[in-house]
């Protein structure tokens, strides 16, 4: 038998695309991050590859309706390699007015707009400014509109399972979900999976949600609509195990991973903060691998439980954001007197002061490498990509129980709220983290050095090891309170020394593309998926672009130097006033030019690609 | 098994020269800490001294430990972290009234509410000696320091209510001079199992001398201290002839024989009591109105912060399937590319 919807599909027209940029957007209350997470779920799964940007606002329920209330999510999915969440949208799935309003302008020319009709209402209208009703005025005739009226048919699809109006509105998010699954042909699958498992004791919900979500997916496929839905094949990826995973994830699996390659127990003290809290909570559920983590009662004291955590030999971590940075420096400082081992987790956003909690910057790598008092080196090193969070991670570890020194690892927003595949490494790939504590006990001294000019690490309840140290200069060797003035310069330069000669121990910077040629493309943090788009685009069309990417910011690579040098022009984009480019500037007196884009958002592959065409061709 | 040759109170210092200033009540203080370690046998490599910033805060320094000096008021948050993670060790935050009532208020409330099983050693001396001289947040009102040269018009804080006021299981206070007694309260702290809160009087001899004549000096002080024991009525004087009596609203003194007054009328300490009521009272009992109370004024039991956590950690590492590296990273959603 033959049903009618069965006819109606098969006579719709699937048309096969290279990949495409959706955003879903609607009041902070609709649930849009949780589509776009359940998007981003059923795409990974189906195989290809992504790239996600959340965007939301800092007010938890803005007013409902307004335009400070829309929140966000994008996501960019293809069948080749993807590097950022895209720059303009293919298709807007606007719930109301105001979602249309804030998201028109990213829409590309032609682009699709799904909205709900029945949000549509005079008063939404008013509330953002619209005089007339766009879906119906002939505005968007550069656009294919889809005007559905999905509030009244999600209630319909729920309808006869005894919810309220208002529980019953709040599941049309997952309609509009069904009707993205068919149009870009996903598999409904994982979300099924998702829900059943999360609203096992509501068994109303669970069942409310489903419903709704199937009922999107055959609007999509029955209803006269669309005439033809999208399939975007899988992506050549290497083989192997994947996941999807955000850089706050990807931090807290490091980090967790760090600990059991160097045998010490983690230790992750934090006070909840924008956009870093996201860490805390997934570590706090991990108990089961043996982590534990302190809120403490403010940004101070999870610096300062770091280092008693750390003397008492655990693998010690704190993490926050730019203001959390600001308030933790003093004990920064006393971890680098110390030599205690350290990692400071800072996820950025927009500054200075409170900011933009919600937003993305790279405006606190001056706060990282200099935002102390006194001569205080502390090792850098940057995350690139969400994966690349993982990474980092480890390596912020490992650096910080070798050289005995804290550690700041930047992520930003946008990295950390975004996500793309992993490729779940084999665990005995990953490299371990010789480090033990010391225990012997002749000839002990707090302040002897080893090869890499660590101190050594002994632990209190090591016998004969009793020894006092402090925020006050430290003699040579003994670690003795000492104010002797050659040995105060002595130790500034000892620091200083170790901190530089971590440069040994770190590989060389690579080069994309050729070593020499018109312009070199430098970049650190979260701008790389960017910058490798522009990159790889201009050298398709033969231009002399490289890039290179950095992740350790202090001490620079080794041939960072020789590497700028090949180069003709120097381009830095970030997403700050030129952090690295005066830093390259003071240290190698090598001139560049800037992209600095302050706008709380990451940079479009395209305004990097026109710099770099500006650049070769004037 | 061998038996360990018992360590003697000199045997817990250190090889620091201690640079207090000749005369300073800190020398007291560490004595009497060394003297209570000797008593409890506490190993030395078991112990850490941690301290923020001021003259009390070079203890660790003087004590043959593990120990230290961190940053200004940050101790208690130090010594958090680190009893978390080594619940075993024998763990000492030494501070003062600056250190730990005006920058580092914030973490000695906290370390106070969760019960971290420490001890809190708040040497109390009324001014900042290590700037030399300016009025601390306990300073009394009116007080001439060198930053208030027309007396400070701060009200001061009283650390024993704050203590109480933040759930502390164990509160006291001694007095430098005090020896025996001041040895018997580190002792009693020591013991306790939480956090411990200990208030000693300290005299500073060059910023805020005789600060505490009233309560240290011999003839004084048994018309202005009134030494607390469990179970037994608030007497004091010098014969114990007077006490203290609740009268229904408020606390008063009261000489015992005169109008018909007994013993069974006076307030009776209960260190114990579950409702923190009565010790805060206590605590406000402050001189000239009324003799001010030495010894435990709180004591009760409730589990440790450390220990909450750990056992969370235990149950989740022994009850959790599987704690491998591997299941973590394959959590949630996975595919296979071939």
């Amino acid at each position: 038998m033959t049903t009618a919807t069965e006819q109606s599909h098969l006579v719709k027209r699937v048309e096969e695309i290279e990949s495409a940029t959706v955003r879903f957007a609607g009041d902070s209350g609709d649930g849009m991050q949780l589509v776009g997470e359940q998007f981003t779920t059923a795409t990974v799964v189906f195989g290809n590859d992504i790239s996600t940007l959340p965007d939301y606002p800092a007010e938890i329920r803005a007013p409902a309706g307004t335009l400070a209330g829309v929140s966000g999510f994008q996501i960019n999915f293809s069948s080749q390699e993807v590097h950022t969440p895209g720059d303009r949208i293919d298709a807007l799935f606007a719930l109301n007015p105001a979602a249309l309003k804030v998201n028109l302008p990213d829409l590309r020319f032609g682009g699709v707009i799904v909205a709900d009709a029945d949000a549509f209402t005079k008063e939404n209208l008013e509330k953002v400014g619209y005089k007339s009703n766009p879906l119906e005025d002939d505005s968007l005739r550069e656009y294919k509109v889809v005007s559905i009226p999905l509030s009244d048919m999600n209630f319909k699809a729920v309808e006869g399972l005894g919810l309220d109006r208002k529980t019953a509105n709040r599941c049309k998010n997952f309609f509009a979900l069904g009707l993205a699954f068919w149009l870009y042909d996903r598999p409904m699958e994982p979300t099924i999976r998702w829900v059943q498992q999360k609203f096992v004791k509501r068994p109303a919900i669970m069942d409310a949600n489903l419903r709704t979500l199937k009922a999107g997916y055959h609007f999509g496929e029955t209803a006269e609509i669309f005439t033809s839905s999208y399939r975007i094949n899988r992506a050549v990826i290497p083989p192997g195990t994947y996941r999807k995973i955000s850089g706050n994830e990807g931090i807290a699996m490091g980090l967790v991973a760090a600990a059991k390659l160097a045998n010490k127990p983690l230790f992750y003290a934090s006070y909840p903060i924008t956009p870093a809290s996201d860490i805390l909570h997934s570590l706090s559920a991990k108990k089961n691998y043996g982590v534990v983590t302190f809120q403490a009662e403010d940004e101070i004291a999870a610096m300062c439980a770091v280092i008693g955590a750390a003397y008492g030999g655990s693998l010690a971590v704190t993490g926050t954001s730019g203001p959390g940075v600001a308030l933790k420096s003093e004990a920064i400082g006393l971890a680098v007197m110390t030599e205690l081992p350290a990692v400071i987790v800072n996820v950025q956003r927009g500054g200075p002061s409170t900011g933009l909690p919600t937003k993305t910057e790279q405006a606190d790598l001056f706060q990282a490498i200099f935002g102390r008092n006194g001569e205080c080196p502390v090792p850098v090193v940057a995350a690139a990509t969400p994966a690349d969070c993982f990474e980092t991670a480890i390596e912020a570890c490992r650096i910080a129980l070798q050289f005995m020194t804290p550690v700041i690892l930047l992520s930003d927003g946008y990295l950390a709220n975004g996500s793309e595949p992993w490729r779940i490494p084999d665990i005995d790939s990953l490299p371990k983290i010789d480090v033990n504590y010391h225990t012997n006990k002749y000839n002990f001294q707090p302040y002897s050095r080893n090869e890499r000019l660590g101190r050594p690490w002994a632990v209190p309840g090591t016998p004969e090891l009793q020894h006092r140290i402090g925020g006050l200069e430290k003699q040579h060797i003994t670690g003795n309170v000492n104010y002797d003035p050659d040995n105060h310069e002595y130790m500034v330069k000892l620091r200083d020394e170790k901190i530089h000669g971590i440069q040994e121990d770190i590989p060389p910077l690579e080069i994309n593309g050729d070593a020499t040629g018109d312009l070199l493309v430098l970049g650190w943090g979260g701008a790389y998926g960017s910058i490798m788009t522009a990159v790889e685009k201009a050298r398709r069309e033969k231009r002399s672009v490289s890039s290179a990417h950095l992740r350790y910011l202090n001490p620079f690579p080794k041939n960072l130097e020789n590497v700028l040098s090949g180069f003709k022009k120097i381009l830095i984009p970030e997403l700050n006033l030129g952090q690295l480019r005066f830093i390259i500037r003071s240290r190698f007196l090598i001139d560049s030019e800037g992209l600095n884009k302050i706008k709380g958002k990451p940079f479009q592959v395209n305004e990097i690609y026109e710099k770099i065409v500006d650049l070769l061709e004037n | 098994m061998a038996t360990l040759p018992k360590l003697s109170p000199k045997d817990y210092a250190s090889d620091q020269e201690v640079r207090w200033c000749p005369g300073c009540g800190d020398y007291s203080i560490l004595a009497q800490m060394k003297k209570v370690f000797s008593t409890l046998q506490i190993v030395k490599e078991n112990a850490v001294f941690v301290s923020g910033i001021g003259c009390s805060s070079r203890f660790p320094y003087y004590m043959d430990t593990y120990g230290i000096h961190g940053i200004h008021g940050r101790a208690p948050a130090i010594a958090a972290g680190l009893k978390i993670m080594r619940p075993e060790l024998s763990v000492w935050v030494i501070t003062g009234d600056g250190d730990g009532l005006s920058i580092g208020g914030n973490h000695l409330l906290h370390a106070i509410r969760r019960n971290l099983d420490i001890n809190i050693i708040l040497f109390n001396n009324r001014i900042y000696g290590l700037t030399k001289g300016q009025y601390s947040p306990t300073s009394e009102f009116g007080k001439k320091t060198k930053s208030t040269p027309l007396g400070s018009v701060d009200y001061p804080l009283h650390p024993l209510s704050v203590a109480i006021g933040a759930e502390a299981t164990f509160v006291a206070r001694s007095i430098d001079v005090h020896v025996k007694h001041l040895a018997d309260v580190l002792e009693a702290a020591a013991r306790h199992k939480g956090v411990s809160f200990v208030e000693i009087y300290q005299n500073c001899n060059i910023f805020n001398d005789g600060a505490y004549e009233y309560a240290a000096d011999r003839s004084q002080r048994f018309d202005n201290v009134v030494e607390l024991e469990h179970g037994k009525p608030l007497q004091f004087g010098k014969n114990k002839e007077k006490g203290i009596r609740w009268n229904g609203s408020d606390l008063e003194i009261v000489t015992i024989g005169e109008n018909g007054i007994s013993e069974k009328d006076l307030l009776v300490h209960n260190e114990k009591a579950e409702s923190p009521a009565s010790a805060f009272l206590l605590s406000r009992m402050t001189y000239p109105q009324f003799p001010e109370p030495i010894g435990i004024f709180r004591n009760i039991e409730r589990p440790s912060y450390e220990e909450l956590i750990q056992n969370q950690v235990r149950h989740a590492l022994e009850t959790g399937s599987d704690n491998s590296l591997e299941s973590f990273f394959h959590s949630g959603e996975t595919w296979v590319v071939e």
